[in-house]
This record gives structure tokens, sequence and C-alpha cells, in this order.
């Protein structure tokens, strides 16, 4: 097993009063050297949350880590002290957030902001890193001119290309992008997926890409990790997952999005709404809007059940399933 | 061909700006037959929500003429608009600040009643909205509960709820699922399908998510900082577009299969400013045909096939 990233039994809670949020349920994950893992879930699925804990900075309080294991490139991250973690923090994982706007600094210029990056983590003048900031806006396609601008006078998709310039200005080899392109136009996406594309060849950098849309795990992923409830059901490449998806989950998933070349009359829908995280089902979480719910399901949880090597669903109905869609 | 229910002409909305006039719709005009869904897409910031506004008289128009069952609405007096609003409602995008707080879901549902049907008695008025709530997909146990105890998906129900209760005939869905979940998404996508076939409603449905709008509509008319690049039906859209910003659209959709590798089209830079805008072509900024006549005069929308396309190229029946 390599071990670039590698999450065992990772157990997040939020606590508000006597309310006890269960947010990421004893999740185990890896991400190779190079790869691109797309993490997919509905609102609430402890996508964001697993991200936080890999850099340490969920909030505590409420967050609370109960149990598990970060593992990058062979030490576990929360064994770390507070200032070996900063170490790692930008230089080593960085992070692009979900809305540009309000992850800049409105008083400061993209140029100090790139250069304060840098500094933090490399030995160099200000007139060095202020270059090297302007070589980074040239990476991401803004004109280095710009660089004594502030935010707002950036659009949105422009100051979405500062974040990512800041996130890679140390060359780090693990991104997590939250939802990079949802605060965006399609136009604009396009744009901005297709620079992460060249940027990912470009570095060799992992990445983490938490989306919803399963398009833009498509394009840009090499596996996917489908999350529900705080637990992935499903994982493996992209082609298994989107060729042959065995969850029913994920199956539902891919059954309620319209797709643009087929012309459908309804949507088939999964009914009923992902579960209370303060109240998570026994056995399999997902058994009480699952289709093909048997009497085991709501008592045992399923065990991951590998179909090949990469390929896994959390499913008793796992190789059954893929039988009954074949025929 | 049946008679269009709305039919809007040359519609204009300015907004004065420090900086200048804002010319958020300029020179609008379609038709939606009874019963029939026209898609009005577009990026931020081009107008599509201000349109659908507009036709309510939201806002005030500038210019231009909104025709409902032939008759110019822009010109109605404040008391004769009051009574037309009955019979066209909007439903808003975000669930989660177009409902008062403060207001349990009943009341919240009632409220249109009240300001409309005074006189109705309270069990009249408790009847039908039980009626809409079983009719939207609202659990009648839910009729107490107050909008931050729900999910987003139930919340844009009562949105739906309250447009539905008095009965209109024409709904302009602004942006109606674009902050749900996709399978919450797809619930309420059915249900509107659902109520539109039960109540031959008419939509005006507008979004900038192209898969939804595909899903639908019958019509489909793109808009491009405040005007139509081009209008046609749902699948000659898809399978034929004409102008390069359509195209452009339409390539952007990031596809979910990774054996795909659509020929995307990528636009360079970012929309022009809809302040004081340039003669010509609003797109020619940012489109890999542009000639100089783009920059000269502004492409009017004419018949091509099965669409109407606003672009040059094929004004002049070249390509």
């Amino acid at each position: 097993m390599n071990d670039f990233l590698r999450i065992e039994d990772l157990t997040v809670e939020y606590r508000s009063g006597r309310r006890h949020v269960h947010a990421v349920n004893s999740l185990d994950l890896q991400v190779g050297e190079g790869e691109a893992l797309g993490f997919v879930g509905e609102t609430g699925a402890g996508k964001t949350t697993t991200a936080l804990s890999i850099l340490r900075i969920l909030p505590n309080p409420p967050a609370k880590v109960l149990s598990g294991k970060v593992i990058f490139k062979g030490q576990d991250l929360f064994q770390l002290s507070e200032r070996e973690m900063r170490a790692i923090r930008g230089e080593e994982i960085a992070m692009i957030f979900q809305d540009p706007m309000t992850s800049l600094d409105p008083v400061k210029t993209v140029g100090d902001q790139i250069c304060e990056m840098i500094q933090l983590h490399q030995r160099c003048s200000k007139k060095e890193a202020w270059q090297k900031a302007g070589d980074m806006l040239e990476t991401v396609g803004i004109d280095r001119n710009r660089a004594g601008e502030y935010p707002h006078q950036f659009s949105g998709g422009m100051k979405q290309r500062v974040v990512i310039a800041i996130a890679l200005s140390c060359r780090p080899s693990l991104l997590i992008a939250d939802e990079p392109t949802t605060a965006l136009d399609v136009t604009i996406q396009a744009q901005i997926l297709e620079l992460m594309k060249d940027l990912k060849k470009q570095y060799q950098s992992s990445m983490i890409m938490i989306t919803h849309d399963l398009g833009i795990v498509a394009e840009i992923c090499d596996n996917v990790a489908i999350m529900y409830a705080g637990c992935v059901l499903e994982y493996g490449s992209v082609f298994e997952i989107y060729k042959d998806p065995r969850h029913p989950y994920t199956r539902a998933l891919f059954d309620s999005i319209p797709d643009v070349n087929r012309d459908q009359e309804r949507l088939k829908v999964i009914n009923g709404l992902p579960p209370d995280p303060t109240d998570i089902p026994a056995g399999c979480p997902f058994h009480p809007r699952c289709p093909h719910c048997m009497e085991r399901c709501k008592t045992e949880k399923p065990e991951a059940v590998h179909l090949n090597e990469t390929h896994w669903v959390k499913c008793f109905l796992a190789r059954e399933e893929g039988r009954r869609a074949h025929e | 061909m049946s008679e269009p229910l709305l039919e809007v002409r040359h519609l204009k909305k300015y907004f004065p700006t420090k900086s200048g006039m804002l010319h958020a719709v300029d020179d609008v005009s379609f038709s939606i037959e009874e019963g029939k869904t026209l898609g009005l897409v577009g990026e931020s910031g081009c107008g599509k929500s201000t349109t659908g506004r507009v036709i309510l008289r939201l806002h005030e128009a500038t210019d231009g003429e909104v025709l409902y069952r032939g008759k110019n609405i822009l010109e109605l007096s404040p008391r004769e608009m009051r009574e037309m609003r009955r019979k066209m409602q909007i439903v808003f995008q975000d669930p989660y600040s177009s409902l008062n707080p403060r207001m349990s879901v009943k009341s919240l549902i009632e409220e249109s009643l009240l300001q409309r049907s005074r006189g109705m008695s309270s069990a009249e008025r408790e009847r039908r909205v039980l009626a809409i709530m079983d009719l939207v997909g609202l659990e009648r146990r839910l009729a107490h509960s107050y909008p931050h105890e729900l999910d987003g998906g139930r919340r844009q129900r009562i949105g739906i709820a309250r447009a539905l209760i008095l009965e209109p005939e024409f709904v302009v869905l602004d942006e109606p699922v674009s902050a749900l979940d996709v399978c919450v998404q797809a619930q309420i996508l059915n249900l509107l399908m659902d109520l539109q076939k039960e109540l031959k409603l008419t939509y005006l449905f507008i979004s900038h998510n192209l898969s939804v709008v595909k899903h639908i509509s019958d019509q489909i008319a793109v808009m491009y900082l405040g005007k139509l690049a081009e209008l046609a039906d749902h699948e000659t859209i898809f399978r034929d577009p004409k102008h390069p910003y359509t195209k452009a659209l339409l390539s952007a959709i990031p596809i979910p299969d990774p054996t795909a590798h659509p020929d995307r089209i990528i636009l360079e830079g970012d929309v022009a400013s809809p302040i004081n805008p340039a003669p010509g072509c609003r797109f020619r900024t940012r489109c890999r045909w542009a000639m100089p006549e783009c920059a000269e005069s502004c492409p009017e929308l004419m018949p091509n096939g099965n669409s109407i396309v606003a672009c040059h190229l094929y004004n002049g029946g070249q390509k």
C-alpha cells in the first residue's frame, strides 16, 4: 500500500449542547502520489469535514476528532505539534476553498497575499517573493502587472485564479480543492477546470477534489469516493464507478442528474432525504431510502466488498447487484 | 399553433448607476404558448432574472410591451395589476431567504390568500392550504413548523405552494432548483412537471443550468448581456446550436462520462460590462469568429432553420 496519504478509521463529531452531530464515521481512504481523487456526495455528507481534518483546521470546539489517523508521507499528522503542522499547511498540503469572494483578504493586494504564503515557507527577500508572486499570477493566466490590485477589482473567475495561485505558490504535493468552481458560471468554470488540469500535469501534485458535480469528477479525477452520511459507500476508478456503479446510492445519484444527451420523461428519484446526522440509522446508513433494503441491512453494517483491486462497495448486494445489472 | 399566453416585445430595462446606464435587459422579445415552458438560460448578470421580474412588474420596464392574452399589462393601473398578479406568480431561487423565518408553514402559504381573497372564511382558507400542501407534497403534519426546521427541498415546496394557491396560469420560476442537492433537485423538477400537466400551467423557467433547462423546457432562449442570442426548441438548440455563444455554453457543461472527450470551446476573458455597452454585438469581445461588421451594428434576431439567431455569421448567409 502506498504511504502518500492514508486516512484510517477517521471519526469526527460536532458537539453543540447535548446534540452530537456525527459528521464523519470511521472513514478509510487512500490517495496515491500524483493521483486525483474525487469526493462526491450531497450537502452534509462529511466531505468538507474530512478535508479540514486532514489539515487539522477543524473549528475545535465544536468539532472533535474522536478517533483515527491521517498518515501523510509516513507520519501521522494528528501526532504532530502545532508548529510542525504549520510547516505542512500551505507547503505540503494546500487548500482551495469554495468561495473566492470570501477567501481573499479585501484590504491586501493580491500580490501581497501570494507573497505572504511564499515568505511564510521560504527564506527569501520581499523582492524575490514579489517576483515569484508575479510568476504565479502568470501561471494562472493573470497579467503580472495586476499584482498591485485588490480582490474587488477582479471578477469571480479571476479571484479563483488568484486563490489557486496562492495555493500552488509553494508547490504543495497535495492540493485539496473544496468545490472550487461551484460559485462560478459555466464558461468560467470551464476555464478554471482547464487551468487545473494543466497545472496538475505540470506540477505532478496529488489532488482531492470535493464536489457534488459528477461531470467535473469525470473530467479531472482518476478515482472517486462516493460519500454518504459520513462514510464512503463506494470507491473505484472513474471508469468503474461511471460504467458499473454497484451501490444503490451511487446509481440513484447518477439517475437524478438530467442528461443533456438523452431525452427523459421523468427523472428517477430516491425518496426521502439524507439521514439526520445527529441520528444516523443503524446498519447501512442508506437502508431507509434503499429500494433493495433487506432485514440484515437494518442491523448489520456492510463491510467493504472488493470487486477487484481498486473497486470496492459497502453493500451486501454488491456482487448480486452487478449480476442483475448485466442480465 | 395555439395563441401565445404571454408575448414580450422589445422589452428594455435600464438601471441608472453612478458610472452610466446599465443595460440589464435590452430589446428582448419572445412568446410562450399556453401550457408550455420557455427556458431562459445565461450566466450571472445577463439579465435573465430581471427579465422575469419586469414581466411581473416587480421592476417597471424602461420600454417595450408585455402582452398577456393580447393585453399589454405594462399599461395596467396598480389596481388592475394587483388583480392580474393572481394569474402571474413567481417562485424565487433561494428558499432560505425568501421565506419569513417567523411565520409557520401554514401562515406562509395562507398569506397570499389573506391578501387576495378577502372575505374567505378561515375554514375555507384552511381547506385550501391543506389541499395545496398535499398537491406539492408537503406533509400535513408540517403545517405548524417553521422554515428553519425544514430542509431546502421542503422549503422550495413552500415557495411553490405560495405561488400556486392563487391558482395562477403563468409562473416565473427563477432558478428554483439551483440551491438544492441533485437528488432533491430531481424531486422538485418532477413535481414542477407534474403540476404543469395537472394545472395546465405556463412556465418561464430561468436558470443557468443547461441540463436542467433542457429537461423541463419546450423552448429555450439563450441570453447574453441583456440580449437574446438564440431561441429554439429544446432539441434543436442542443443538436444544432447556431450562435457562437450557445456553442461555447453547451461545450462548457462537464459531462459525467470519463470516456467522453468533449471538444471544448474555452471562452477567453470575462463578460463585458453592461454599463454603457459599446455598439455592435455584445459577444464580439469573446467571439472567435468576430468580424469587422460585428463592431458596427448589433445583429437582429433572424430565423435560421428551426432556430432564431442574432449573429452576423448567419445574416449574410455565409458561415
